[in-house]
């Protein structure tokens, strides 16, 4: 199947998606991640292999972490960074998304890294850079709408490969807000390419998108049932504003119902780890016991994420 | 002026006429098939050699965003008679404006327009446009387009009042609860892209309500447009029951499923969305059998409102000069003779309109069709009369070339 974003050669020329990666390009990542990870203990953080090119960061949709964690990663990478808060400047004014593309390719942009409200726009980008026969400029998607958020998802894969070594043999829950969730989207499929065996998701029906069985998911929606015997548990962050329509009852219904507490997570294996993809809503979804015990690696995936993200660039933008 | 169009295959789908013959037009109508009236002296004469000779199609909706050029367009590709729905800026609720429409339209002179007036002011869906009115001035039937009317009461009263006059309500079955926020099909691959869903419940809850208004007042309806299984199965028990209901099915729904979405396709967006295979199927299944007339739903949009990501591209795609070669290419690969394939874009919609003509019988106007169903062309943005260039088919070969195009008995295209 054709796939936009690899190369005529089958490298990785963007990283727009996990799904249709096939599983020696996502091995790539994390191997090349890990290599990165000494980099971050140095002294002097950083190594040559964007020296010279410019990473532009486009945020379409607010993001304090994930900006900065690209800003750094890139920065490690001697990269040129320039952060462009979009909703201040010319979409605002009327341009397309194109136009503030073509306008920064004219400035030689080297990379861009994409988060935008609606699904599939670095695709639009990366299929317009293709058109115009710039396939010397790149696209990380940092998030687009409900559809992915790749470099999440393989942070994700490096946590649970950091901790469980060998992804054939895992049972990995992700639970919450699946339908509203790049982020679930882009585990279910790192997790399915990587060849975890079991992959479950677990949530009320309002919130767990149709079909999802054909995604290789089991679908579960008692917690205490789809956690049992589980290796990993990946919490999502369940938003406010899901709770001013029919999704949702209450927070507080939420959290008996599907938040972790340090009971729930007693039915996993005892060397579960728990993840969750940040900003936490401790006491909807995560229970403060169980965010700050020793099963908890949130943190550690912040710092992997950066590796991660520094492979992501390297990979796709590296000479 | 007196024609002969000779050396062609004549179908005529309502009359179960597939022949080579020759068709004679005097005095802007069909005057005879096979054998020359007495007296008849042919001013004109088409060679038709290899090619079919068909009544012109009837296009049950045809966006007009230009008028001039889709105009052109219609009889470039055989189309002599578009329905344009009531969905223009502005919406087409006041009798002048669709005075003005009907006579902008006989002046250029290709095709016929045949205007749906709006149901409500506005399209708002809750105060009637002037039906009485509106149909003077030559609007064939009432109609919302795409713009929901959320208010239950209203429609059961605008379908009553339709009732009383007689006047045909088309629309569009789509519950506004269940589809305002949708971009795609609830499936598969809207879960995959994660694009927010249409349910398939939003057609048949729209179409079981709209069936029990019409078994309350009796007005008769024409559902634009369905897109799923189980709407094509309530219809059907509809009109076994013996209401007076129709429908007609996008041509874009009888080729395309969510599949074709791939990678966010903007030209994949349509509204009612494309579903799945074997939603699409049933339409098929539908329009072999009969049940349904197929149209274009010609939506000619800039090529700006495409350039963006699925969720904020306009829905739609240019369908009138692709109407005819999209129906050959269902018909070959569903299996349909041709005479049946051509009668759900002829004859089929003029049912529907209570129309005349969609046929080739003596006496009919001769709005003609002639075109040759082997040639090959490659739709491209220059290929098209079409402002609308937006089409999932681009780059593709069509078969199905349109020669000349008749309305009246007068040339309006070839030759």
């Amino acid at each position: 199947m054709y796939n936009p974003q690899l190369n005529k050669d089958g490298e990785l020329s963007h990283l727009l998606s996990i799904e249709g990666l096939p599983q020696r390009i996502l091995t790539q990542i994390l191997d090349t991640a890990e290599s990165f990870m000494e980099v971050s203990a140095r002294e002097v953080k950083k190594v040559p292999l964007l020296r010279g090119k410019s990473v532009f960061n486009l945020f379409f949709e607010n993001s304090t972490r994930t900006r900065t964690t690209f800003e750094i990663a890139a920065k490690r990478l001697s990269a040129d960074v320039i952060n462009l808060d979009i909703n201040k400047s010319s979409t605002a004014k009327g341009e397309t998304l194109l136009d503030t593309i073509d306008n920064l390719v004219a400035m030689h942009a080297n990379l861009f890294v994409v988060r935008h409200a609606s699904s599939g726009a670095p695709f639009l980008i990366a299929e317009h850079l293709q058109r115009i026969g710039r396939d010397d400029v790149h696209v990380v998607n940092a998030g687009d709408g409900r559809h992915a958020h790749p470099t999440q998802g393989l942070l994700d894969m490096y946590t649970i490969r950091h901790y469980k070594k060998d992804f054939t043999q895992l049972r990995v829950a992700i639970v919450g807000d699946i339908l509203h969730s790049r982020v679930a989207r882009s585990d279910i499929h790192a997790l399915t390419t990587l060849g975890v065996p079991e992959v479950r998701a677990v949530g009320p029906e309002t919130l767990l998108p149709k079909h999802l069985d054909k995604l290789g998911v089991h679908v579960f929606h008692d917690m205490n049932e789809g956690i049992k015997d589980c290796d990993v548990i990946i919490m999502l962050r369940l938003q406010n504003e899901r709770m001013n329509g029919a999704l949702l009852p209450s927070a507080g219904e939420y959290f008996r119902h599907y938040g972790l507490t340090p009971q729930k997570l007693a039915l996993a294996k005892p060397n579960a780890i728990v993840m969750h993809p940040g900003p936490m809503n401790r006491g909807v979804e995560i229970h403060s016991a169980v965010a700050d015990g020793s099963q908890a690696v949130i943190l550690p995936q912040v710092t992997f994420g950066i590796a991660v993200r520094m492979a992501v660039m390297s990979i796709v933008a590296g000479n | 002026m007196n024609i002969v169009i000779e050396n062609g295959r004549v179908i005529d789908p309502k009359h179960g006429v597939d022949r080579s013959a020759s068709l004679y037009i005097a005095d802007g109508k069909v005057a005879a098939l096979g054998e020359a009236p007495a007296g008849f002296v042919a001013e004109q004469r088409i060679d038709a050699s290899d090619c079919v000779v068909c009544p012109g199609l009837i296009d049950l909706g045809a966006r007009l965003n230009s008028i001039e050029a889709e105009l052109a367009a219609a009889v470039a590709g055989g189309v002599t008679s578009v329905v344009v729905p009531p969905d223009a800026d502005p919406p087409l609720d006041e009798p002048e404006l669709a005075d003005r429409l009907v006579h902008r339209g006989a002046e250029i002179g290709k095709a016929r327009v045949l205007p749906l007036g709006a149901l409500t002011l506005g399209l708002k869906g809750e105060r009637l446009a002037e039906l009485a009115g509106l149909k003077k001035a030559g609007c064939v039937a009432f109609s919302q387009a795409n713009a929901p009317v959320v208010d239950t009461e209203a429609l059961l009263r605008a379908m009553e009042y339709a009732a009383t006059f007689g006047f045909a309500v088309w629309l569009q079955p789509q519950d506004y609860w269940l589809s305002r926020n949708g971009i795609a099909h609830e499936g598969e691959v809207a879960s995959r892209l994660g694009l927010a869903g249409i349910p398939v419940a939003a057609e048949t809850i729209a179409i079981a309500t709209i069936v029990q208004l019409v078994r309350d007042t009796g007005c008769r309806v024409h559902l634009t447009r369905l897109s799923s299984e189980s709407g094509v199965d309530l219809v059907r028990q509809a009109r076994n029951e013996g209401l007076p209901v129709s429908f007609d099915i996008g041509v874009h729904h009888l080729l395309l499923t969510e599949n074709d979405i791939g990678f966010f396709n903007p030209h994949a967006r349509f509204c009612p969305p494309l579903r799945t295979q074997k939603d699409r199927l049933a339409l098929s299944e539908a329009a072999a059998g009969g049940l349904a007339a197929i149209c274009s739903d010609h939506t000619p949009v800039g090529v700006d409102d495409k350039l963006l990501p699925f969720g904020e591209a306009k829905p739609g795609a240019t369908g009138l000069e692709v109407l005819l070669p999209l129906t050959l290419k269902w018909a070959e690969a569903a299996h349909v003779p041709l005479p049946l394939a051509l009668a759900r874009i002829t004859s089929a919609p003029a049912e529907v309109l209570g129309l005349e003509s969609g046929h080739l019988a003596v006496g009919a106007v001769a709005d003609v069709c002639v075109f040759d169903p082997c040639t090959t062309w490659q739709l491209t943005p220059e290929a098209l009369k079409s402002r609308g260039k937006n089409s999932p088919w681009l780059g593709y070969l069509m078969a199905g070339k349109v020669k000349m195009t008749l309305v009246g008995g007068k040339v309006v295209f070839g030759g």
